[in-house]
């Protein structure tokens, strides 16, 4: 791991650890209002000011970071798991199943993924909590997130299927029960791995743009996608300039997630 | 010394640049008034308007017997010297403005008004504005009564007859150019799909100002298809756009911080933000659920509880009125001034709470079974005025113990819940008010009308004071009295406020963006807000010339 990696995974720690002790460092309720102190700067006592509604700007940004950061990787996992499954058996089997398996991912793939995610939001119970809520959100986008990791997956495993080795030990009679779990999965691991961490910034984008449309996180409860709404006023990013402390938090989130997916990528070449 | 080729090369530079200077002269000597649509027009045919962008060409075309003076708000005669309502709503007699002619130069006659009235009426035609006519099965009489007066009669009593015919453009019954054919200030010139619609000034338009010139003082209006916000304020910014018709609270701040004297707030529009509970007898709702937004008292207490200044000050920055009713402050005649805005007391809320047979179970609150109450709230999603009045209402609602959930929906799915599956429990809502006359709400208030959000369609009125308010819109309808029909209409909106089956939360401002270049504007809170005396509006700097 180099230096940039090492200093990659120590914000990511901080970015987490300070939002999983969100209730220790936030002076103030996410949802509580001060009504009298909207939109207001930086203080002792708003650190990052306060939204329209008056709302602490920093403990909100925290609860997001929370949201966001513990949420996108479970529907990461949740997406590449089913992509691993359902990629894995195509190019393992092979044949007809495989035709099948690609054909219904480009047809998944040409859906369109904001009209499903609308469709299926309305079909929600109306009576959910906002955490329920948010939690739907993130399964949904990990059920409908596996379509372009299984391509990849289906790709990689046929070629391991195709690699000497691989022919080798199933001339010499390994059963393929064996030729699976001892050969084929520990050679997929870094593109299974590599997937993971390509959709967590994905997911954490999905959420962030279901936010800009209204339709992610609902309310109280933050997120990176409902705080980014507030950049849409351009002028008043000019004149608030802690407004982008979710974009920025954003940006340094994804990007130590590239730096370190870097090493799942030379490990995988 | 100049060679002869460089010579010619020269006077051709001359004559090139002589041109280009009187083609810059003679663009910058047109005036044009340019704003934008949100949309494309869905019909140029005046009979068939219902979208906004096909009601502005209407507006800015058609040629109608009376119109409503936004600014007064009384109404007017245009292509009507005079007219007369009698037999009781049945009938309206119109004096016709002699010497007018149509844009192709076709001369308006009687005939017209009796080609129009039969298209309007024409079950076939399915026409939003016609169908206001109809109170009752039957055929429509127009008849000539002279070479310029024409009688109509209807199968019944219209309520406010006069002024529905300020959504009447009147047609040519023999111009080759059919609805091309217009009467109003501005006709037609050029549309092009997706970018604009130009409309050049109708060189036939019968109107004259006080100095005896031509009206309009326009030569054209471009009317730009233009949908994102953003990009609106950004083109009026450069100069590249003279109005913004409509404008919410952020981006007036926003424009307002920047050039203060382009933007306008021309006071409460008629516009309400609603919100209703669910009381269809046969929606999918838990019978405690159903049992609470049925009751006077909760809904009173939920309306009490929210503080709508915080609504007016926060969401809406200090742009919009807290609404006492149906009827905005901007509606002047039809205001019951009698009406109190709800007084938000804590006290108030706890007692009608408590009356209800609501109480404390610990930080929630309890029905009389020990039901925990808590609902949801939707709204359509992408309007952030909408998500922050739930916020707030959220809040305003949990110090008393109740759990509000708030979703938002795409504007389909909503629909779709509260108009067909009933498959909600309570929804704020912004309602277009386009007219002042209570007639107008007659969709809302009647038991049996689609529109009575709360519980449509019914039968037979399932409230005793909804059978009131029935009573009373069907009477203030059919009465030409005014005096009565406030004295109606004033009797409602108390049935409205003391049952609240509708929350009115508040009415926002008419805000809108006009150029300094634009001359003769008087900002009204009616629609269009700006232009409504497109007629008279003049570009700042241009030679208009007398016509």
């Amino acid at each position: 791991m180099s230096f940039k990696q090492k200093v990659a995974l120590a914000i990511l720690g901080i970015a987490v650890a300070a939002s999983l002790g969100a209730g220790l460092l936030a002076q103030s309720p996410y949802s509580e209002q001060f009504r009298d102190a909207i939109s207001a700067p930086p203080s002792a006592h708003f650190w990052l000011g306060t939204d329209e509604l008056g709302r602490d700007r920093f403990s909100r940004l925290l609860y997001g970071t929370r949201v966001s950061l513990l949420l996108a990787p479970a529907a990461a996992l949740l997406a590449t798991l089913i992509a691993a499954l359902i990629g894995g058996a195509a190019g393992y089997l092979g044949g007809r199943w495989e035709r099948f398996v690609t054909a219904g991912v480009d047809l998944f793939l040409s859906l369109p993924w904001l009209f499903l995610l609308l469709a299926v939001r309305a079909l929600l119970p109306l009576n959910t909590s906002p955490v329920t809520s948010v939690i739907i959100t993130f399964l949904l986008l990990g059920c409908l997130g596996w379509a372009a990791p299984a391509r990849m997956i289906r790709a990689g495993t046929r070629m391991l299927v195709n690699s000497d080795f691989l022919v080798q030990a199933s001339a010499s009679g390994v059963s393929r029960w064996r030729l699976f779990w001892r050969h084929l999965l520990p050679n997929l691991r870094p593109i299974l791995l590599a997937q993971f961490w390509i959709s967590i910034p994905l997911f954490i984008l999905s959420e962030a743009n279901l936010g800009l449309l209204g339709l992610g996180v609902s309310e109280p409860l933050p997120s990176w996608g409902a705080m980014l709404r507030d950049l849409e006023n351009y002028s008043a990013v000019l004149q608030n300039p802690w407004i982008l402390a979710p974009a920025i938090l954003l940006v340094a989130v994804v990007g130590c997630l590239q730096l370190l997916l870097r090493t799942e990528d030379s490990v995988a070449c | 010394m100049l060679t002869r080729s460089t010579r010619v090369r020269y006077k051709l530079m001359q004559f090139t640049m002589a041109l280009a200077l009187a083609g810059l002269a003679a663009a910058s000597s047109a005036s044009e008034l340019r704003f934008c649509l949100r949309i494309d027009p869905k019909t140029f045919n005046p009979l068939l308007v219902e979208d906004d962008s096909s009601e502005a060409i209407r507006y800015l075309t058609g040629g109608v017997l009376i119109r409503l003076n936004r600014y007064t708000q009384e109404l007017e005669g245009e292509l009507a010297t005079q007219w007369k309502v009698s037999e009781n709503g049945r009938r309206i007699d119109f004096e016709l403005r002699p010497g007018v002619r149509f844009s192709d130069g076709t001369p308006f006659t009687c005939e017209d008004v009796i080609y129009t009235m039969r298209l309007l009426m024409d079950p076939k035609m399915h026409s939003a504005v016609g169908d206001s006519f109809r109170s009752a099965p039957g055929p429509v009489e127009s008849k000539c009564a002279g070479a310029s007066a024409v009688t109509v009669r209807f199968p019944a009593p219209v309520a406010a007859l006069a002024l529905q015919f300020d959504q009447v453009a009147m047609l040519s019954a023999h111009s080759a150019a059919k609805e091309a054919a217009v009467l109003g200030p501005f006709e037609l010139g050029e549309y092009k799909p997706g970018v604009y619609v130009l409309l050049r000034r109708n060189p036939n338009y019968w109107k004259r100002d006080a100095s005896g010139r031509a009206l309009p003082y326009l030569d054209s209006i471009r009317l730009d298809i233009q949908q994102n916000r953003e990009l609106e304020l950004l083109r009026f910014r450069r100069g590249e756009l003279d109005i913004v018709n409509k404008l919410d609270p952020e981006l007036y701040d926003r424009l307002s911080s920047e050039m203060p004297h382009a933007v306008v707030d021309a006071g409460p529009s008629l516009d309400w933000e609603t919100v209703f509970f669910n009381q269809v007898e046969n929606a999918p709702l838990p019978e405690y659920k159903r049992r609470w937004f049925r009751s006077d008292d909760f809904r009173r207490a939920i309306s009490e509880g929210i503080r709508r200044d915080d609504l007016v000050r926060i969401v809406y920055r200090g742009h919009a009125r807290a609404a006492v009713g149906p009827v905005s402050a901007a509606n002047r005649f039809w205001l019951n001034p009698a009406l109190q805005p709800a007084s938000g007391s804590e006290s108030a809320v706890l007692a009608l709470l408590e009356h209800a047979g609501f109480h404390r179970s610990g930080s929630t609150l309890v029905d009389r079974d020990g039901n925990r109450v808590e609902f949801s709230m939707i709204t359509n999603a992408g309007n952030k005025l909408h998500e922050r009045t739930l916020a707030l209402i959220q809040q305003d609602l949990a110090r008393f113990g109740i759990q509000l959930n708030v979703v938002t929906l795409d504007f389909p799915s909503l629909v779709e819940r509260i108009s067909r599956t009933f498959n909600y429990e309570a929804v704020l809502m912004a309602f277009t008010n386009l007219d002042l006359d209570p007639s107008a709400q007659m969709n809302i208030w009647l038991s049996s009308a689609a529109n009575h959000q709360w519980n449509p369609n019914q039968k037979t009125p399932a409230t005793p004071w909804e059978a009131e308010i029935d009573k009373l819109m069907v009477a203030q309808a059919g009465s030409q009295d005014r005096t009565k029909r406030k004295t109606y209409f004033d009797r409602v909106q108390q049935i409205v406020a003391d049952k609240v089956p509708m929350l009115f939360l508040v009415n926002p401002n008419a805000l809108s963006a006009v150029s300094p270049n634009v001359k003769n504007v008087a900002p009204a809170a009616l629609r269009p807000q700006i232009y409504w005396n497109a007629d008279r509006l003049q570009i700042g700097g241009s030679l208009v010339s007398e016509r």
